[in-house]
């Protein structure tokens, strides 16, 4: 079920250049498909949230499997990544890769260049606020996409506040849409 | 689940907590959740009766006399302080179980205010409160509870005390050799994990700028002010060797002055690398390596990948790691430094080269 898209956060006004939501999933796989240099930025509560047996983090690793795209896990959620046989390009804090993100000179995880587009998962929503909102005001040319549940304001794009369920619908989406290259 | 009778899951709400009401604003039923909750764990909240150190105040000279010497030669792995509000993002038990954990590591761990109370309400199978397992003096392994919020001064008074007795600075008029000293030998670390208030901003400002680096749980975020470094900047890390006046790197120590941790793991890996400090003895360095390379192991199920950064001689890698960390040191090409007399203040250089 499609929901508003207000700040899931009460008395946080995130000023005039508010994030686009997503009409259809299948714009993430779009914008995914693209970017010239995307990264997946995952936090600990991907491994926290389920919807019956399966963990987002699952999805997560789909959805980076279909794109190709290096996944940075933050917080201690490395090995969860391991134990379910897959390799993030790195672990590093939330602070640490938005530090780095701000930065037009930082190489990249592979010393290739500064990524142009970064999708955030799995953060607190408070603490994606306002990395997010470091990101709007202090990159330079990073295009954000929150694909959390719930509206982040100061992503570039985001969905809008939604149902686990249907949220995780979306989630299925965007795989299938980056599987077909 | 409310409907069938079964009120587990809602009394457990009120571990996590922290009675700001929002949710009743938020529920469209107008239902009085907070109230419903309280009720709900009346019987938990009956009972609730706790052991805690009473507010012991300032952290005496004698007691400094004793730790100064190994806390600066690094044998003592640091001194952490749980202090600020009780804003925790999954209850106030996180805390508690960071201060069992470094004491039980040997460091020298002390709380105050809310912090401080939020650990004796934490009890372990046999019922016992972290301050009835460890001791209540400021050593190694100890506990103790240096008094309310306004107390935290004692905190950063004994950080200058150490300068002050074991380095004998002059405590007048003498604000940046004393923050010098800490910042390149005292591994101390300021934890605030519930921070939420401009009063926990303001104390955690008055222990970075002593050079003490402090860890805000998720929430402190909110400040939307960090104080980052980057290790990956090499020339950001030199300091200057007293003995020959000659620029050392030092490594990233400590990385950075003011961070937010998104989870109690992540922070206790955080606390362990922050205690490290330019000065330390090999001794010293392989002992806080020991800790942070067997937290890091633990919560992250991986080596460290920056260990070649804080390896500045061969003696300093953990005996009991040796053949892991030589691995890691070959492949990242790493080449044997020097252990500096370190200071960031030209005037402290004895001896100039011409």
């Amino acid at each position: 079920m499609n929901m508003s898209a207000e700040s899931w956060q009460r008395a946080e006004i995130p000023g005039p250049k508010k994030a686009l939501v997503f009409a259809k999933p299948q714009v993430v796989a779009t914008k995914v498909k693209i970017a010239k240099r995307p990264i997946l930025i995952v936090g600990h509560e991907a491994v926290n949230t389920s919807l019956n047996e399966e963990k987002v983090i699952d999805y997560i690793i789909n959805i980076a499997k279909a794109a190709e795209i290096p996944v940075v896990a933050t917080s201690h959620i490395f090995g969860e990544f391991v134990k379910r046989g897959f390799q993030p390009a790195t672990w590093m804090s939330i602070m640490d890769i938005t530090n780095r993100l701000q930065d037009p000179d930082w190489k990249g995880l592979d010393g290739v260049g500064q990524y142009d587009l970064a999708l955030f998962v799995g953060i607190p929503y408070y603490m994606e606020w306002t990395i997010l909102s470091s990101l709007k005001h202090f990159s330079s040319d990073l295009t954000t996409i929150s694909l959390g549940r719930f509206y982040q304001p100061n992503a570039t794009c985001s969905f809008s506040n939604l149902s686990l369920k249907y949220w995780i619908e979306c989630l299925k989406v965007i795989i299938s849409e980056l599987g077909e290259k | 689940m409310l409907a069938t009778g079964n009120l587990n899951k809602l009394a457990d709400l009120y571990e996590e907590c922290v009675g700001c009401a929002r949710c009743e604003s938020a529920c469209r039923a107008g239902n009085n959740i907070h109230s419903f909750i309280i009720k709900v764990a009346e019987k938990k909240l009956k009972k609730e009766k706790f052991k805690i150190r009473s507010g012991r105040g300032a952290v005496q000279d004698l007691e400094i006399r004793k730790v100064g010497a190994p806390i600066v030669l690094g044998e003592i792995p640091g001194v952490v302080a749980f202090v600020g509000c009780a804003n925790y993002p999954h209850g106030g038990k996180e805390v508690a179980e960071m201060a069992s954990e470094f004491a039980k590591r040997r460091y020298i761990v002390t709380a105050s205010g809310c912090s401080a109370m939020s650990i004796a309400m934490h009890k372990n199978e046999e019922g016992k409160t972290p301050y009835e397992m460890y001791p209540g003096d400021f050593a190694a392994g100890g506990l103790s509870n240096v008094g309310s919020c306004v107390s935290n001064p004692h905190i950063s008074g004994a950080a200058v005390k150490i300068a002050s007795i074991f380095a004998r600075r002059k405590l007048r008029a003498n604000y940046e050799e004393i923050a010098d000293y800490i910042l390149n030998r005292v591994g101390a670390v300021g934890v605030a994990w519930g921070a939420m208030s401009q009063k926990a901003t303001s104390i955690a400002s008055g222990f970075w700028r002593l050079g003490i680096p402090v860890i805000v749980g998720p929430h402190g975020s909110k400040y939307r002010r960090m104080l980052l470094g980057r290790k990956d900047h090499k020339d950001d890390w030199y300091a200057y060797d007293a003995r020959t006046g000659d620029q050392v790197y030092v490594g990233p120590t400590p990385e950075h002055l003011f961070y937010t941790a998104e989870t109690k793991e992540e922070a206790m890996v955080m606390i362990a690398k922050l205690c490290i400090r330019p000065s330390d003895t090999t001794k010293g360095r392989a002992i806080k390596l020991t800790n942070y390379i067997d937290l890091h192991k633990r919560f992250y199920g991986a080596m460290p990948d920056d260990i070649h950064l804080f390896v500045r001689t061969a003696a300093d890698v953990p005996i009991i790691m040796k053949d892991e960390i030589t691995k890691i040191l070959k492949k990242k090409k790493w080449t044997e430094g020097m252990i500096p007399d370190p200071t960031l203040l030209p005037r402290l250089i004895r001896k100039r080269k011409e």
